[in-house]
């Protein structure tokens, strides 16, 4: 298998990130299958900024921790990341501002003022002299310049001209045959499958790494209203709104904005009003660190909002799922009438995939009311989903906070007419419960199906986990559906296991948590909480000791 | 039965502001379709009155009447959307989104029915409440002076201000229809006695006053108008009027603009 790493560094402002994509189109357009990983701190200027490009003839989605390229636009970038350059590694850095013995030294910024560009077109070099170094033919090249260089092409054609004619080729990089696919952030995916189930509005107060869906949808010309309100609270009951007057909504945060959300996660079960919410998980408690991933939201999420309720949250893994379950999600919440979680993280959020979709993603019907006799929003009925209709539909619709009678009008006298109610919702949690019972992918499993030793994770600790159990010949199971909980299908997957190890990034163990509620014990766990995304190597390394 | 009427039990106070409002409001919609019409509360005595209209109504969280009637208004702008709201709502518990619904100029009308004080949890002090107010929770008086809501407002940007009083039910229906047929945010300040808690009505009886509409667009007008009382315990005159009106192209006219002129497909294939 071919798989090799290259590492782009700068200083925030330096376009390293740019970089690093440009230098991905031209190795996706080659048919290499790609994964970027980009890391940056809270800050706008200054402060160390990477891409980490995974390069590979299979699907990879994780990062890989040995560099076999360094491109350095600054010092630190060697400083930090020399150390995992393999032995057989190569160092090509910005010769204005680095002085280093090994590796292609060349003198960036004064090639790209020479040529009559800007001190940051400097990243316009390295990219340049990357590609002759691996063999990329110019045209190719200049295709890719052509699609992401929409200012100042002419001139960053001329910087890659010369320094690809200067460059010495070290190796020819091989075409490969595989089919050209996209390159999508998770964030990216996710809008785009809920776009194809219909999403009307997205609703946000900007929050990292979350924020990437709103700018998303505002750029793009996809139909969607986005708009931006004066906090969390204001974004969840707007949402609510719209919905109730029949638009497909959909809102995103992090975990401190999902805290503010609570209050309206509540009355939207109570008023089943659907909704989609995204929490992008960061490192926690409170700000955390604002920009790196975790997944210690899991207990919250799971548990939030106050009152008996049962909601949706789905744990997608990687840009194809979260094309999948945007989709998905948003046709179940309005299924159901329901608010529903997707669950991710930095990792997912911001991380480039290539995506693959296999699944045709429809906007489904609504459980609309039929026209049909006297209209009661909250109809009683045997499975607990109540006919929708809409203002303006000419029936009254009402809806409310307070528990309520069939009319929708406050219910406090009548005990008889609040435990109906109550049990009314309780069918339909019921039925989500059969929902995902029914679903063959609420989990998926990976590696050797017939091991008795079970890696069983979720979310962004997946990828790593596949790679790591592949050397081990483990089970993997990747838990999809984290609510309502797929017991049956995660009882029989680990049924005849004789160890399970939950892979989670917490402190807690907040996984193994919620499998013990479930009446399945994990022996061992692997867990990660220093705020940077667990590595296949980390999980080896423990797996070692536990096996 | 009026057709707007619900046979749901009224259960607020007899000699309640709040009666008042209710007809005023009912008289206002009389001619509307109540189709295109939804209504909106927070939590507290006031937001009682959707459960006793029969029309379209959200009956929201304490303190987030707002978000909701702008949610729905951003969804259907064909709707007339009303939002009822106390002062306990939308100027302790909600206060941000009262700010920025008037900045936005979103096109909602806001019925503040400012009693003064919590009611329905037994009459604590409010950010209007007078100064030294003797509540529950403030048995030696409340330590805090009131704020000027109106003059908030003012400094928000709201497109349309009045005020009015639940014991004058000709000009309160008057009042709320111009509000209604403003196009963009109008809030309609509904001076209304809590019987059980703080009983205004003598006063309001003997101090408010009607304004005529003069000078509506000008700031500084306004501003006058809105200061001749502040809220304290004894004032000399309480202005009851339109105290500034302005147009301006309203909220969702201005935000919903994303035309679909792209599809998924199209987006993934540049993403190659
Ligand atoms: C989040 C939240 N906090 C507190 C309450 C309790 N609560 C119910 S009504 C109310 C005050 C209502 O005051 P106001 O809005 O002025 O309405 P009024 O009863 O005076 O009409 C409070 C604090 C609540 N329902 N929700
Ligand atoms: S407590 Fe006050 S506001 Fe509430 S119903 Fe009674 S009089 Fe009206």
């Amino acid at each position: 298998m071919k798989d090799f790493t290259i590492l782009v560094g700068g200083q925030a402002g330096q376009g390293s990130r740019k970089a690093g994509l440009v230098i991905a189109k031209i190795l996706n357009s080659l048919g290499y299958r790609i994964f970027i990983y980009d890391d940056y701190q809270s800050l706008i200027r200054g402060g160390h900024s990477f891409s980490k490009i995974r390069v590979s003839d299979k699907k990879v989605e994780g990062q890989s921790e040995e560099l076999d390229y360094i491109i350095a636009l600054d010092k630190e970038t060697i400083d930090k990341h020399l150390d995992s350059l393999k032995d057989s590694g190569t160092v090509l850095f910005n010769a204005d501002r680095i002085e280093f013995k090994k590796g292609l030294g060349i003198k960036s910024e004064t090639i790209a003022k020479e040529e009559g560009g800007s001190s940051i077109m400097a990243n316009t070099v390295m990219i340049s002299a990357f590609a002759k170094t691996i063999g990329v033919d110019f045209e190719l090249l200049k295709n890719v310049f052509q699609k992401e260089f929409k200012k100042g092409l002419d001139i960053n054609l001329k910087i890659a001209e010369r320094v690809y004619v200067e460059v010495i080729e070290k190796t020819k990089i091989e075409k490969l045959e595989n089919k050209i696919l996209p390159l999508i952030t998770g964030n990216e995916a996710l809008a785009l499958g809920s776009v194809e189930a219909g999403l009307d509005m997205y609703y946000a107060y900007p929050m990292t790494p979350a924020t990437s869906i709103l700018h998303f949808l505002a750029g793009r010309k996809l139909g969607v209203e986005t708009i931006q309100l004066e906090n969390e609270i204001a974004v969840i009951i707007a949402a609510l709104g719209s919905a109730y007057a029949g638009k497909r909504t959909m809102i995103g945060t992090s975990g401190g904005g999902f805290a503010l959300m609570t209050e309206g996660l509540s009355f939207g079960v109570m008023a089943e009003i659907p909704v989609v919410i995204v929490n992008s998980q960061r490192t926690g408690p409170a700000t955390g660190v604002p920009t790196y991933s975790g997944q210690s939201d899991l207990n919250f999420v799971l548990n939030a909002g106050h009152g008996d309720l049962v909601k949706f949250t789905v744990a997608p893994s990687n840009a194809d799922e979260c094309y999948e379950w945007g989709g998905r999600i948003l046709n179940l919440a309005w299924k159901y009438q329901t608010p529903a979680v997707v669950l991710i993280d930095k990792e997912i959020s911001e991380s480039t995939f290539n995506l693959d979709i296999n699944s045709k993603i429809e906007q489904e019907n609504n459980s609309l009311w039929n026209q049909e006799g006297e209209y009661r929003r909250y109809e009683i009925t045997e499975n607990g989903i109540s006919p929708l209709a809409f203002p303006g539909n000419g029936v009254v619709v009402k809806t409310t906070s307070y528990e309520h009678d069939q009319n929708g009008l406050t219910a406090e006298e009548s005990e008889e007419e609040i435990t109906a109610m109550q049990e009314k919702r309780l069918r339909k949690f019921e039925a989500m419960q059969e929902e995902v019972d029914n679903m063959e992918d609420a989990i998926k499993i990976f590696g050797n199906k017939d091991s008795k030793n079970v890696l069983i994770t979720f979310g962004s600790s997946t990828g790593p986990a596949i790679e790591a159990a592949e050397k081990f010949d483990l089970k993997v199971v990747q838990i999809v559906v984290l609510e309502p909980f797929p017991v049956i299908q995660v009882t029989e997957a680990v049924g005849d296991a004789s160890l399970i190890v939950c892979v989670e990034q917490n402190a807690l163990g907040q996984l193994a948590s919620l499998l013990a509620k479930n009446g399945i014990e994990a022996e061992e766990l692997i867990l990660k909480y220093s705020s940077r995304v667990i590595q296949k190597g980390e999980i080896e390394d423990l797996l070692k000791e536990i096996l | 039965m009026n057709k707007l009427d619900t046979n749901y039990k009224n259960t607020w106070c007899p000699g309640c502001g709040n009666f008042g409002i209710l007809v005023a409001f009912k008289n206002a919609i009389k001619d509307e379709d109540p189709n295109n019409i939804a209504i909106v509360s927070g939590i507290g005595c006031h937001a009682k009155i959707v459960d006793y209209i029969n029309v379209n109504s959200f009956y929201s969280l304490h303190g987030r009447a707002l978000p909701a009637a702008e949610g729905i208004k951003l969804a259907n702008p064909d709707l007339k959307v009303i939002a009822f709201t106390g002062d306990g709502d939308s100027l302790d518990e909600g206060i941000s989104h009262l700010i920025h619904a008037a900045k936005r100029n979103s096109d909602i009308t806001v019925v503040l029915h400012n009693n003064r004080l919590f009611a329905l949890t037994t009459g604590q002090f409010t950010a209007v409440s007078v100064e030294g107010f003797k509540g529950k929770s403030t048995p030696t008086g409340a330590p805090e002076s009131p704020i000027n809501p109106l003059e908030l407002l003012l400094a928000s940007n709201a497109t349309f201000i009045s005020r009015s009083y639940s014991g004058n039910i000709k000009h309160l229906e008057e009042t709320l229809k111009r509000a209604i047929a403003h196009k963009g945010f109008s809030i309609v300040e509904v001076l209304e006695p809590c019987v059980s808690f703080f009983n205004t009505t003598e006063f309001y009886n003997n101090k408010t006053y009607v304004l005529d509409d003069a000078n509506l667009d000008s700031r500084e007008e306004a501003l006058k108008k809105i200061r001749e009382w502040n809220y304290e315990e004894n004032g000399e005159k309480v202005p009851l009027g339109v105290f500034y009106e302005v147009s301006k192209l309203p909220f969702y006219e201005r935000v919903l603009t994303n035309k679909k002129e792209e599809t998924v497909e199209d987006i993934l294939k540049e993403l190659i």
